[in-house]
């Protein structure tokens, strides 16, 4: 496969590297002269120290037989107008570009870029995935498929003067134990629940809306 | 008319006066205020600061129902953004982008949007005044392919 990278920043830097080494035809274009000059000491001939922006370049460096195009530089706008200039004018089977602005993500879509990576996306969805959301926090993992999860008992909890038995704790999720004021007890069927408790259980991705539905209830939804 | 400028050289702030005292509604939008300073005192329109490439900056300046875009900043593909958020989200039918690479020009005519070239002018009256051959490519280029259905009603002049 003949792949054309447009930017010699970080990202297509290693992208280029790891092309070749899997064996593919790679052109990285990189318009300073000196990132160009310093990444072909690396990997050799085929970086083109232009700005793969204009058509004249773009079409110099194989744009017409290339198989994808990769517009990776710092700039949204570049991004696009090279994968649209690749798509169009150059009739480019697959265009991917990076988006910096979650914002332009749409709009690049829309403009027909085939496949966008987004960075500050990727950032944002595992710095979401760590806060808790309805008082339920992922403390660890077992393997891949169990969680560690601990539920926060607020009042207005379905849970509270319960006992687990009276609960409908989804199948294949465990309640194991309990905090109650910096201490921790094994949970038993028959202990009942208190408001301020931090409840311990072991599941899977699939028992956490039961879980919520259980121990934090609709009263922590807003 | 409502006219929007992005962009506040040379060129969109020699625009921006000219349209205003034509009497047009005119808002400059640039990334930086000083670019304002070469606007004169005269000057009646609003001066926005902000990206012009960003579609909740243009609709804050005032850009829906505007019946005239021009991006017109140094950087082509710049332009180019704005030009094609000023089309598609915020559906303005006069869209002029500024594009100053011939190649990229003509094929962001074929995708819609009118393009200006700097390069192929400047050469054409130079050659002209040399008594040369032009090079024959124009280097203002009208829209071939609408983006959207109503942009066709654009090429019905009467009513600008």
């Amino acid at each position: 496969m003949f792949v054309l990278v447009v930017g010699g920043g970080k990202v297509g830097y290693y992208l280029t590297k790891e092309l070749v080494q899997s064996g593919h035809e790679v052109v990285l274009m990189e318009k300073d002269r000196n990132r160009a000059s310093q990444i072909a000491d690396e990997v050799g001939s085929i970086v083109v120290p232009h700005d793969g922006c204009e058509g004249k370049y773009l079409g110099e460096a194989g744009a017409n037989r290339a198989d994808i195009v990769a517009a990776v530089t710092g700039d949204d706008e570049d991004n696009l107008v090279i994968c649209q200039m690749a798509k169009h004018h150059f009739d480019v089977p697959r265009t991917i570009a990076r988006v910096n602005n979650p914002k332009n993500e749409e709009l690049f879509r829309h403009l027909g870029v085939d496949e966008l990576i987004s960075p500050t996306r990727m950032v944002l969805g595992s710095i979401e995935q760590d806060i808790p959301v309805h008082e339920l926090l992922h403390l660890g993992a077992i393997d891949s498929e169990l969680q560690i999860i601990e539920a926060h008992l607020q009042a207005g909890s379905p849970a509270i003067g319960r006992s687990p038995s009276e609960l409908a704790i989804p199948d294949g999720c465990s309640l194991f134990a309990v905090v109650r004021d910096g201490v921790a007890t094994a949970l038993r069927p028959d202990s009942l629940l208190a408001a301020g408790d931090k409840v311990i259980a072991i599941g899977g991705a699939e028992c956490e809306a039961g879980l919520r539905d259980q121990l934090i209830g609709a009263a922590a939804e807003e | 008319m409502k006219i929007i400028i992005v962009g506040c050289g040379r060129v969109g702030a020699v625009l921006a006066e000219g349209l205003d005292a034509a009497g047009h509604e005119v808002i400059v939008v640039d990334l930086s205020t000083r670019a304002f300073d070469r606007l004169s005192g005269e000057f009646k329109g609003q001066a926005v600061r902000g990206d012009g490439t960003d579609e909740d900056t243009l609709r804050r300046a005032g850009a829906v129902g505007a019946d005239v875009f021009l991006a017109l900043t140094e950087g082509d593909n710049r332009n180019v953004m704005a030009a094609q958020v000023a089309v598609e989200n915020l559906e303005i039918e006069k869209v002029v982008a500024k594009i100053n690479d011939p190649v990229r020009a003509a094929a962001y005519a074929e995708l819609g949007i009118t393009t200006v070239c700097r390069t192929t002018m400047l050469s054409d009256s130079i050659l002209a005044f040399l008594k040369h051959e032009p090079s024959g490519i124009p280097s203002v280029i009208a829209a071939v392919a609408p983006h959207h259905e109503h942009a066709a009603s654009a090429s019905a002049e009467g009513k600008a």
